[in-house]
């Protein structure tokens, strides 16, 4: 059995740390001994995250209910993440990568004085800010008139930003190409991302292709319900009403204060929900280290 | 180990191919895994009812006679002029995969034929739950009491043992620490032999003396400072060799030593040269005449003492013995690391003078005679009797087989001594098995690479498994259950190629 691995990418300032389905992608700015120093408290940190949550993960795999408590912190900010949107079907699954993302950058944090930090988990980031700064975030399927970066800056509510989609790597139950996050924390843009993406859905279409989320996983969390595997031929107005039922639940989301902005991706078609901040002129002429969420 | 194993053990063995979904066992998740699906990691994948591997199996090549790495043939490469590749090659264990449990053929049965003896290796990766670490500290420096618990993330990992000859020692991991004490205990435990094994630095808190860094093949890091130079000998020892050098430069030597302070002017070395007396008073209990026990108590300073003040260490100087104003006086630990030079004033008390030239040789002397400081670490386990059964149907026999020395011993390619006595308890240097040799099974134990190497016609003798011998062409083509990449390195230099030892002690069979 392999066991926690660390070691630095080719371009030598950013830091790669494995464990079985976990890949972080992990870069601190700041004063060189402080930023070492956060990359050994990730490190020790990342030891151990993923045998904690293996001895919880039968009951992370359970619906999120109310009164569960968890021993590990990272399964606590899981369950944290997705209590408000227990209405709907979900588990603290839905949010492994972004509380992963939290976890690792909280331990990074401690006792620190970074000026700017990410942890990005497979797309799921979470971001550290100290005042004044600023980090640009690249956001995949756009290209559509819509610009493909968003500025964070220190004063924004957001430090958590996560996708999700058929296509990735998670099993989706809806039809959006990808759906971007930005909320409070990773945990809470990964949660939500899984919900409006799991919205943007056409039920009983026969274009899409569907199969049992255990077919395909045996252990997966979402046991017997049909995850998208095809999308085929959709008209424009069917991708535009697939969108409005996302973008519906997005709404619902921002009002209630949940999350700041999200961006739904489908077939060429967009929809943008609350103030995903679009860069100025001064950043698009100062070029900003790239976040690829 | 069957227990351990079978608690690892969530599936009957016979099932795995049944069923179109595997257990994948390559991290703490376990994944079921769908037939062409990948578990969560993306990396591990079923293909056609096998966990596929993307972890290469480690073949390590072994330039003919000199053990030296080689660099590993491209196409590039120009011919040597042999027909064939005469290169041979050694199976190692990384990456070859564990089977639960163990009863079942290791993963990698190989023949390969040398100087006319057809050998067998058995390649598989052992669980070590009775496993632990020796760490050799070379320091002076008092870093703990014997028996002093030794922590790693504040959690007791083991002990420091009997000091051996300029080195202290330590006892890590075990089955105590390893499963008999909390989940925390244990997880500090595996984690820190799991980085020590594989030549990583790990910190160590011993309870009562010093925090060290330890990392095989490097120098120690005690309390913050590196350790750079063994001592050369006892104070006293120190004396015995360099006074001849110190003759006419210097009135009196003292080399400080937690252990034995020598004095020049007592000792026997100083006085066969016709040294005078100088009145030095030692304020320590005298041995015998130039050597003083205890004049501190171990510590981080001096010689391995808690001095930092080497005058701290005499008493008033006796003018009716020779002292006199002026006489000079050098004072130096056993690693010529630390050094003063003295003079005494006309109230004969020790004034210290800038240091002369005429003494920077000798005391550059003690340095250069003073080996680099560096943490060894070996790795201790017992082969348990399911990991035997994986060689041969009667496990006994291979035990009597290595003790007989027909069957020869390595982990990960580098040699290792099997301790005499009962089952096979074995120890090697993890600085000669390839980088990352080691891994874990949250139980937690270690688990390590092991090889067993003997005559074709010894293995089916004691019972081995004919049927699954394959040869390392195959292995190299088709590699094994997990299917892995197979990747071939340069041996590590100084490991003999294993089984030729054993062919030249034995001859060609009869």
């Amino acid at each position: 059995m392999n066991g926690p691995q660390a070691h630095w990418l080719d371009d030598g300032r950013r830091l790669h740390l494995n464990h079985g389905p976990i890949d972080l992608i992990v870069e601190a700015f700041g004063a060189p001994e402080e930023c070492r120093a956060a990359y050994a408290q990730a490190v020790e940190r990342f030891r151990t995250i993923l045998t904690e949550l293996v001895a919880e993960l039968p009951q992370l795999r359970k619906p999120a209910g109310p009164i569960i408590t968890f021993a590990g912190s990272t399964a606590r900010r899981m369950a944290a993440a997705v209590a408000p949107l227990a209405k709907t079907f979900i588990t603290p699954m839905a949010a492994v990568a972004g509380s992963v993302a939290d976890e690792i950058l909280a331990a990074m944090l401690a006792g620190r004085t970074l000026d700017r930090a990410y942890v990005n988990n497979g797309g799921d980031c979470a971001l550290y800010l100290s005042e004044g700064q600023s980090m640009q975030l690249a956001i995949a399927g756009t290209g559509h008139g819509l610009a493909d970066r968003v500025t964070i800056r220190a004063e924004d509510p957001v430090r958590g930003v996560a996708t999700s989609g058929w296509r990735g790597r998670s099993f989706s139950l809806g039809v959006a190409d990808a759906v971007t996050v930005l909320a409070r924390t990773g945990a809470e843009a990964d949660a939500a991302a899984t919900i409006v993406a799991n919205a943007v859905d056409l039920p009983g279409h026969p274009a899409i292709e569907r199969r049992p989320a255990c077919d395909l996983a045996p252990d997966s969390d979402l046991g017997g319900r049909l995850v998208t595997t095809g999308v085929g031929m959709l008209s424009s107005l069917e991708v535009a009403a697939a969108l409005e039922r996302g973008l519906a639940v997005a709404e619902d989301l921002r009002h209630r204060g949940l999350i700041g902005a999200a961006a739904l991706f489908l077939a060429g078609q967009s929809r943008i929900c609350g103030p995903m901040s679009l860069p100025t002129a001064s950043d698009t002429t100062i070029r900003k280290e790239l976040v690829h969420a | 180990m069957s227990e351990l194993s079978e608690r690892f053990d969530t599936h009957d063995p016979g099932e795995k191919k049944v069923a179109e979904k595997i257990r994948c066992d390559a991290c703490p998740v376990m994944c079921y895994i769908a037939e062409g699906r990948t578990g969560a990691c993306d990396r591990y994948g079923n293909v056609g009812g096998n966990i596929v591997r993307m972890d290469p199996l480690t073949i390590l090549d072994h330039a003919a006679e000199t053990g030296a790495a080689v660099v590993p043939f491209d196409d590039g490469e120009a011919w040597d002029g042999e027909l064939v590749d005469t290169r041979r090659r050694f199976v190692t264990a990384i990456g070859a995969g564990t089977t639960y449990p163990d009863y079942k053929p290791a993963p990698f049965i190989v023949s390969q034929e040398v100087e006319g003896v057809d050998l067998v290796t058995v390649v598989t990766e052992g669980i070590f739950s009775y496993c632990g670490v020796k760490v050799k500290i070379d320091t002076d420096r008092h870093i703990g009491d014997e028996t002093a618990v030794v922590r790693a993330g504040g959690e007791a990992i083991g002990h420091v043992t009997t000091g051996e000859y300029g080195s202290q020692m330590l006892s890590l991991g075990g089955v105590h620490h390893l499963t008999g004490g909390s989940k925390a205990e244990g997880r500090a435990t595996c984690d820190a032999m799991l980085a020590l094994c594989n030549k990583e630095p790990v910190e160590l808190a011993i309870d009562g003396g010093a925090t060290v860094t330890v990392q095989a093949g490097r120098p120690p890091v005690i309390d913050g400072k590196a350790e750079n130079r063994m001592r050369v000998g006892c104070g006293s020892a120190t004396i015995g060799m360099f006074a001849t050098q110190w003759r006419g430069l210097v009135d009196e030597v003292v080399v400080v030593d937690d252990h034995i302070t020598g004095v020049v002017s007592e000792h026997q070395a100083g006085k066969v040269l016709g040294w005078e007396d100088t009145g030095i008073k030692i304020l320590g209990r005298r041995s015998t005449p130039g050597r003083y026990f205890k004049v501190s108590e171990p510590g981080l300073g001096w010689g391995g003492t808690t001095i930092s003040d080497p005058l701290s260490i005499l008493g008033e100087w006796n003018a009716k013995k020779g002292a006199r104003p002026g006489l000079s006086l050098l004072m130096v630990s056993t690693t010529g690391e630390q050094f003063s030079y003295y003079e005494l004033d006309d109230d004969l008390k020790p004034v210290e003078k800038p240091f002369p030239e005429r003494l920077r040789k000798s005391v550059d002397l003690i340095e250069d005679n003073c080996e680099p400081a560096l943490c060894t670490v070996l790795f201790v386990g017992g082969a348990g009797g399911s990991l035997r059964a994986g060689v041969t149907e009667n496990p006994v026999n291979l035990t009597r087989s290595v003790h007989g020395l027909k069957t020869y011993v390595t982990v990960g390619g580098a040699p290792c001594y099997v301790w005499p006595g009962g089952g096979i308890t074995l120890m090697v240097d993890v600085s000669r098995l390839p980088d990352n040799a080691f891994g874990y099974v949250p139980t937690p134990a270690l688990v390590a690479p092991i090889e067993f190497t003997l005559r074709r016609d010894d293995y089916l003798r004691l019972g081995g498994y004919e049927a699954e011998i394959r040869s390392v062409g195959d292995v190299l083509a088709r590699g094994g259950e997990y299917l892995n990449p197979r990747h071939t390195a340069g041996a590590p230099a100084g490991n003999a190629w294993p089984p030729l030892v054993q062919a030249r002690r034995e001859g060609p069979p009869r």
